[in-house]
């Protein structure tokens, strides 16, 4: 048998006989809610393959060209070589639509996917010890995102994402001692610079990558090592999961998940419009078009400029632009709560022990509670951040729209943390509990060949039934 | 001390001074020889002290072929052993305190150096955002290059402008609006530079840097399309809503014999988003 040697042979030389065993057999628990965090893992692999085939095409240039290329309304317009490569992708470059789209879409995906794996693991408190690391690098595998979707649309230099550049640049300006410095040094200069779009490629495709590649690749090695939290039942417990082994069960399904998940992008890469950059036309300074949205990852942002109030601070001769505490600050005191929650929680509960169950959000109702005040904080963000699409749409005036988004973003928050708690307390209340514990027997084989009978009393077993939902 | 001690602590030394050496020739800019020379005793210092330091002061031991087979989880006694296999190794460099100094002595000068190349990123602040390419006398044109004359300029429009020679540029860009003369009120050294109800704004909003491209000629206010930040054009572009702080800077004209319109200077103050510098 070809395997059995090729089994035997790796044995021989590296051990892997019992390595094999071990991971081959190992269990993924079948919960739905655990493939969020694979979408965003097939999605990332999309990215690579699409991105690749466009890299081989787009140009990092600033310089100006007239366009002569088949695009009618573009004809004879001056634009920079950037915007006429991702014209030429569009609609020269054979399959180049397509895969630009995916690509823009396969982003879509990769960061939305992250944020409801996010949400996924806060809610069950499966980022509790052990797993306080598999969190924090999940937390840096978002942000890295949310930098490469940025850096990404950046690139193509047309309209819209010149006007997001303006801003980040505004922002990093904004920072008290170094920010002039630091704008300057990044962009090359005063805005636009010279520098920037083959600095925002090297960004895009080479350091962001390998930080993301690197943090998924620790990321996937923790959960294998650690194994998945997995939701009480029978099978499971503290110490034993049930579900699906690797091989060649959870093999077959993961691949054929990660090939539907192509397939819908595909789809939505071929027939839906994403990010017209032929529409937006190429960037020119003074010029920004209305509405100027960005993409979904980064519209919290955006609603915080929109909603903060205008203030500015001038310390010692020194102005703190009105940018620096919306722009810079919250956002990075939104993360380091991120990253520090798991810890938090813990130190506020007194709470060192070991933990392998996936917990029902009801079970830890004040942070349940806090986590659905984050969810409305964040969508009321997002609500801010189109806030004149949004008017548009209400037909209300945006001034309007916006007196009742800076009473929400206060109210929204406390209300739904509140319901959430409540409805929390009241589903535990209601919980089924076992009638009584039961009792175990053990039977021992016994050198007579028959068996000898053992009661163990109730609660010295582990197991399912040990657990009782936690007090609030 | 041992000899090798004494050759450790000299290699240490050595990279020391070159690391601090690295970074004086990097701000005088010199050659790029010099450069790699420096660099190379460096880290070529450090790499030999450590070398000789590992080799000859420290100790060697014995130990089994085979890993362990792993099957149960670490015991406390396994732990335990784990924390002074590190520990022992830590103290094996702290015997030598001397040279864990120099060692960090020298780590740190060649991170400083390492560090410095990213200021090859980019120029300089200096002033320039405090000024833009507006000098006295400069004719305001279109986009297109074409000059503004004033009886062109129709009350209520709205004209992007650049100082000649200029067209396009980032900072530079302003918005010429006509109102109804008589209506601004503007301290009398800014009227005086708003000839006939022609005022000139920065067109860069002061909040995020996003050009104002929308003129409500109802209520004669500019609004920026990526925050709404508004501003008054008749009382000098106080913002009257919205995250901006400051008003708009303004840019004073006077129309010239030929009618075309000409700049008195720079504008009023900084254009665009506020900075540390900035008073």
């Amino acid at each position: 048998m070809i395997i059995k040697r090729v089994v035997d042979g790796m044995d021989e030389r590296l051990d892997a006989s019992s390595f094999i065993k071990r991971n081959l057999r190992k269990v993924f628990p079948d919960h739905w809610s655990f493939m969020l965090g694979e979408l965003a893992l097939y999605s990332f692999v999309l990215l690579l393959l699409t991105g690749t085939f466009l890299a081989f095409f787009y140009v990092a240039s600033p310089d100006t060209t007239t366009y002569t290329g088949p695009y009618l309304p573009m004809q004879g317009r001056s634009v920079s070589l950037a915007y006429e490569s991702v014209l030429r992708i569009t609609f020269e470059v054979r399959a180049g639509l397509v895969m630009r789209q995916t690509h823009h879409w396969a982003a879509l995906l990769f960061t939305a996917a992250m944020i409801a794996h996010l949400v996924r693991v806060f809610f069950t408190g499966a980022f509790r010890k052990p797993r306080e690391f598999s969190w924090a690098i999940g937390v840096g595998l978002l942000a890295s995102g949310i930098g490469a979707g940025f850096t990404g649309y950046s690139l193509p230099d047309d309209l819209l994402s010149g006007t997001g550049l303006r801003i980040a640049y505004s922002a990093v300006q904004s920072i008290p001692f170094i920010g002039t410095w630091l704008a300057f040094l990044f962009f090359g200069g005063e805005f636009p610079g010279t520098e920037l779009l083959p600095r925002l490629l090297v960004l895009h495709i080479f350091l962001i990558p390998a930080v993301l590649g690197t943090l998924i690749g620790v990321h996937l090695a923790l959960v294998w090592h650690q194994t998945h939290t997995a939701f009480p039942g029978p099978g499971t417990t503290e110490d034993t999961v049930t579900g699906t082994p690797v091989w060649p069960k959870f093999a077959l399904k993961a691949t054929g998940l990660a090939f539907v998940t192509f397939g819908v992008l595909t789809l939505l890469g071929g027939i839906f419009q994403i990010n017209p950059v032929w529409l937006y036309g190429p960037f020119v300074p003074y010029t920004a078009s209305s509405p100027s949205q960005p993409d979904f990852y980064a519209g919290w942002l955006e609603g915080l400029l929109r909603l903060w109030p205008n203030w500015e601070f001038h310390v010692f001769g020194h102005t703190i632009g009105e940018l620096f505490l919306p722009g810079v600050v919250i956002p990075g005191l939104i993360f380091a709560a991120l990253w520090a929650w798991p810890f938090l929680e813990a130190r506020v509960k007194h709470d060192r022990a070991i933990h392998h169950y996936t917990q029902r959000p009801r079970e830890e109702p004040v942070r349940s509670g806090v986590g659905a005040a984050g969810i409305a904080f964040f969508l009321l963000l997002m609500l801010a951040g189109a806030n004149d699409v949004v008017a548009k749409f209400l037909q209300i005036e945006v001034d309007t729209f916006n007196t009742v988004l800076k009473i929400l973003i206060f109210v929204a928050p406390v209300v739904a943390g509140v319901i959430t708690w409540w409805i929390c307390h009241d589903l535990l209340a209601h919980d089924e509990r076992p009638i009584a514990e039961p009792t175990r027997v053990r039977f021992t084989r016994n050198r007579d060949g028959g068996f000898d009978e053992e009661h163990e009393p109730p609660g010295t077993q582990r197991g399912p039934t040990e657990r009782e939902p936690s007090a609030p | 001390m041992k000899r090798a001690e004494r050759w450790v602590a000299l290699l240490f030394v050595l990279a020391t001074i070159a690391a601090l050496a690295l970074f004086v020739v990097y701000i005088r800019d010199g050659n790029a020889q010099a450069q790699g020379i420096l660099l190379f005793v460096a880290l070529g210092g450090i790499g030999a002290g450590l070398m000789i330091w590992s080799h000859e002061l420290m100790p060697r031991i014995k130990d089994e072929r085979h890993p362990r087979a792993k099957a149960e989880p670490a015991t406390e006694a396994e732990m335990q052993d784990a924390v002074e296999v590190v520990e022992a190794g830590v103290d094996e460099m702290r015997r030598r305190r001397f040279l864990s100094r120099l060692l960090i002595g020298a780590a740190g000068a060649l991170g400083l150096a390492a560090l410095i190349p990213i200021r090859s990123l980019g120029r300089a602040p200096h002033d320039s955002l405090f000024s833009t390419k507006w000098t006295r006398g400069a004719k305001l044109v279109t986009v297109d290059g074409t000059p503004v004359t004033a009886s062109t300029v129709e009350v209520d429009s709205f004209t992007t402008v650049f100082p000649e020679g200029y067209a396009g540029s980032a900072d530079s860009q302003a918005v010429l609006i006509r109102v109804q003369p008589g209506s601004l009120q503007l301290p009398d050294d800014r009227l005086a530079g708003a000839p006939d109800g022609l005022v000139v704004y920065s067109k860069i909003c002061t909040h995020a840097g996003c050009p104002l491209g929308l003129y409500l000629a109802a209520t004669q206010e500019l609004r920026c399309p990526c925050h709404q930040s508004t501003f008054n054009v008749l009382d000098g572009a106080n913002p009257v809503y919205g995250p901006a702080p400051r008003p708009l800077p303004q840019l004073l004209i006077e129309i010239g014999g030929d009618d075309v319109l000409r700049a008195m200077g720079d504008f009023t103050g900084p254009v665009g988003p506020s900075f540390w510098d900035e008073p």
